[in-house]
C-alpha cells in the first residue's frame, strides 16, 4: 500500500492533525467507536479504488510484469514512454472504429432508450385503471431483474436461424433473404444492444419518473384547466416542468457514461461475424489487457475513457446548473 | 389516489377523442406488459416439449406432448445444480460482507458532528466520478492479491457500491436526532445507538439496499469469467453461458433413454437451463418487488 495515490490522499488528515491536535484528540476520544466503523470502508476504498488508480502509471511506461520481483518493483522499473501508449491508440486504426461503435451504441441508446421510460411512465400515468396499472408494472418490471446472460439466452432462442420465433416470423413475412441475422450481422449490432436494453429497464426506469409525476402538485392541473388548458397543454405546462428535474439529473448520469457502453452486454452479444460492430472501449480494454497482456495500451485506453467520461459529467453538470437546474450535486 | 386522479382527467371525461386515446394507451400497455413475460413463458413451456414439437411448432406456450427429458438431462449432468449452489453462496457472503462494509461506513458518515467527515465523503465522491480501470484492478486482484479461482475475487473488488451506502447514510440522517440524543443520556456509546437504534430503524432501507446488492451478485458473471477457471466453482450465470453461447452439442454418454426421439434434446436442454437459472430469481420476485421500488425512491432523494 504504497501508491503515491494512497499517500497523497492520507496527507490532508496528517497536517490537520497537527494542527488542531487537542480537538482531534477530543473528537477521537469522544466518538472512538465511529472512527472504528469507517475503517472497514476507508481500508476498502484505499485497497480496491485508490490503490488502482495508482496502478494507472502503467499507461505512461511499458510496463512488464517481469521487469522487478514484485508488482511495485515491476510498477516502478519498467520502461517510461510518457504519452507514448496514448499515441499508439490514437494513431491505431482501431480508435476510429472504438469510438465509431462506442458513440453510434451510445447515442443510440440515448436517444430511443432514455425518452422511452419518461414516455412509458406518461402513458401510464394517465391509466385510470388501478388494477390494470398495477399489474401491468408488476409485469414490466420483470426484466430488470433478470441476469442480461438470460436477457442473452432468450434473444438467442428467439432470433437465431435454425427455430428461433421471431426469426422465423419474420422470414415468413419477408422472406428468408430479407431477413438479417440479427445475432450476428454487424449491421444489427446497435439495434440489438438497443433493444435488449429497451426490453429490460424501460419498465424499471418509469419508477423514478413515476415518483417524480406523483409529486407534482394536483392545484397546478386545477389552474391550467380553469385557464382552459387541453390534455396536450396539461401535459407540456405542467407534467414536463414538474418532472424536468429528474429528467436532467438521469440525463446527466447518461451524458457522463457516454463512453461507458458496459461491457457484460456487448461482449455477451459479439462473437466472430459481427465483432467489426461490437468492438468498443470496454471490450477493447478487455481483450488487450486481460486477455491478450497487453497492461499499458489497455490501461492507456481506458484512463482516456475515464477522462473523458469525468469532464462529461463535470461538464453536463455545469451546463444543467447554467440552465437553473440543480444538477447531480 | 382515485380521487385525485378524477381531478386529474375528469374534465373531459367522455368526450370521444379522449375515450380513443385512453384505449390507445391502454393497448400500449397491454402489448408492453405481455413483452415482457412472454418470451419466458415460451422458454419455460418449450422446456417440456419434445425438440420435434419445438422444431415445427412455430409459437406455444403449452406443449401437446409432455417431456422431461431435458431436465432428467440437467439433472444427470449437475453442472447447473452446482451452479445454483455457488451463486448461492456468492450471493449471501457477498451481501453480508456488502452490507457490512455498507452500514459502518453510512453511520459515521450520517452524523454531521463528526470531526473530518468532509474528508471522508470527498473520498467517496472521488470513487463515484473517478476510478483505474479494469486493467489495473484485474493486475491488483489476479496478480497482488492472488484471489484466482477464490470466492474472495467476486466478493471484495464490490464490497461496496458508493451510491447504495449513500442510501443507507440519508437514511440515518433522516431519523430524528433525539432518539440519538436520548440514548446517549441514558449512557450509551455511539457502537450501542448504531446496533440498537439506528439499525432497527432503517429496517426498509436496508432490505431494499441488501436486495440490490443481492440481485447484483446473482446476476452478475463478468467477474467470475475473469477471475474463476476452476469448473466446479462455476456461477449459474457463466453455466447458462457455456450452454448457450459456447457449446453447440449436448453430450451424450448413453445412459439415458431418450424415448422415440432417441438423441439429447439440445434444444430443450438449453430451454430448462434458462429455466432452472431463471426461476430462482422469478420465485423472490413478488416479495422483493415492493422494497425495489421503494428503494428506488430513497435513492432518488438527494443528500
Amino acid at each position: 500500500m504504497s501508491t503515491s495515490a494512497a499517500a497523497t490522499l492520507e496527507k490532508p488528515v496528517a497536517v490537520k492533525k497537527k494542527k488542531t491536535g487537542n480537538t482531534w484528540g477530543k473528537a477521537l476520544r469522544q466518538h472512538y467507536w465511529l472512527y472504528l466503523m469507517l475503517i472497514p470502508g476507508v481500508v476498502w476504498m484505499l485497497i480496491f479504488c485508490y490503490l488502482p488508480m495508482g496502478g494507472l502509471v502503467m499507461a505512461f511506461e511499458n510496463f512488464s510484469p517481469y521487469a522487478g520481483a514484485n508488482i511495485i518493483e515491476c510498477l516502478v522499473k519498467s520502461q517510461k514512454v510518457g504519452f507514448g501508449n496514448f499515441q499508439l491508440l490514437f494513431k491505431g486504426t482501431d480508435f476510429m472504429m472504438l469510438l465509431r461503435n462506442t458513440l453510434g451504441i451510445s447515442f443510440a441508446n440515448l436517444l430511443i432508450a432514455f425518452p422511452a421510460p419518461i414516455i412509458f411512465a406518461l402513458i401510464l400515468n394517465e391509466l385510470r385503471c388501478m388494477w390494470f396499472k398495477r399489474v401491468s408494472q408488476t409485469f414490466v418490471y420483470i426484466p430488470h431483474f433478470v441476469s442480461i446472460v438470460i436477457v442473452g439466452t432468450l434473444t438467442f432462442q428467439l432470433f437465431n436461424t435454425q427455430d428461433g420465433y421471431i426469426y422465423n416470423l419474420m422470414a415468413s413475412l419477408v422472406g428468408k433473404a430479407n431477413t438479417p441475422d440479427v445475432l450476428s450481422d454487424p449491421d444489427c449490432f446497435v439495434g440489438l444492444i438497443v433493444g435488449q436494453n429497451l426490453w429490460k429497464e424501460t419498465g424499471y426506469g418509469t419508477i423514478i419518473y413515476l415518483s417524480a409525476l406523483a409529486s407534482v402538485d394536483p392545484q397546478l392541473y386545477e389552474a391550467a384547466k380553469i385557464d382552459g388548458a387541453g390534455r396536450w397543454n396539461l401535459m407540456w405546462h405542467v407534467t414536463l416542468p414538474g418532472i424536468k428535474g429528474t429528467i436532467v439529473i438521469m440525463l446527466i448520469m447518461k451524458v457522463g457514461a457516454l463512453l461507458n457502453t458496459g461491457y457484460e452486454q456487448i461482449f455477451l452479444m459479439a462473437n466472430a461475424i459481427n465483432r467489426s460492430a461490437a468492438e468498443v472501449f470496454d471490450t477493447y480494454v478487455y481483450n488487450r489487457g486481460v486477455s491478450q497482456g497487453q497492461y499499458s495500451l489497455a490501461t492507456a485506453a481506458g484512463l482516456f475513457k475515464s477522462v473523458v467520461s469525468l469532464v462529461m459529467v463535470l461538464g453536463a453538470n455545469k451546463c444543467a446548473k447554467l440552465l437553473g437546474e440543480s444538477g447531480l450535486y | 389516489m382515485a380521487k385525485k386522479d378524477k381531478v386529474v382527467n375528469g374534465f373531459n371525461h367522455r368526450s370521444p377523442g379522449d375515450m380513443a386515446i385512453q384505449v390507445v394507451l391502454y393497448i400500449i400497455t397491454a402489448i408492453a406488459a405481455l413483452l415482457c413475460v412472454l418470451p419466458f413463458l415460451y422458454i419455460f413451456g418449450a422446456s417440456f416439449a419434445t425438440e420435434r414439437e419445438i422444431l415445427e411448432r412455430p409459437f406455444f406456450i403449452i406443449p401437446r406432448e409432455f417431456s422431461i427429458n431435458a431436465y432428467t438431462y440437467i439433472l444427470k449432468d449437475g453442472a447447473v445444480f452446482k451452479g445454483l449452489r455457488n451463486s448461492l453462496l456468492v450471493t449471501v457472503v457477498g451481501t453480508a460482507i456488502n452490507m457490512f462494509v455498507s452500514c459502518t461506513m453510512a453511520y459515521p458518515l450520517s452524523r454531521k458532528y463528526l470531526k473530518g467527515r468532509n474528508f471522508f465523503m470527498n473520498m467517496v465522491v472521488v470513487i463515484m466520478l473517478f476510478g483505474g480501470g479494469m486493467v489495473p484492478s484485474y493486475v491488483l486482484i489476479a496478480s497482488v492479491l492472488k484471489l484466482r479461482n477464490t470466492f474472495w475475487a467476486l466478493w471484495l473488488p464490490g464490497a461496496m457500491s458508493a451510491f447504495n451506502m449513500i442510501i443507507i447514510k440519508n437514511y440515518f440522517q433522516g431519523i430524528p436526532d433525539e432518539l440519538e440524543e436520548a440514548a446517549i443520556i441514558d449512557g450509551a456509546n455511539d457502537l450501542y445507538t448504531f446496533l440498537r437504534i439506528m439499525l432497527p430503524l432503517s429496517g426498509p432501507v436496508l432490505a431494499a439496499v441488501s436486495l440490490f446488492y443481492a440481485v447484483g451478485h446473482w446476476n452478475a458473471y463478468f467477474g467470475a469469467m475473469m477471475y474463476i477457471t476452476d469448473p466446479n466453482m462455476e456461477v449459474v450465470q457463466i453455466v447458462l453461458r457455456r450452454i448457450i453461447f459456447l457449446t453447440g452439442a449436448i453430450a451424450d454418454d448413453g445412459s439415458i433413454n431418450w424415448g422415440p426421439a432417441g438423441s439429447p434434446p439440445t434444444k430443450a436442454v438449453r430451454m430448462a437451463t434458462t429455466v432452472v437459472a431463471t426461476v430462482p430469481i422469478l420465485a423472490v420476485y413478488p416479495f422483493i418487488q415492493k422494497y425495489f421500488t421503494a428503494g428506488v425512491m430513497v435513492g432518488s432523494v438527494k443528500g
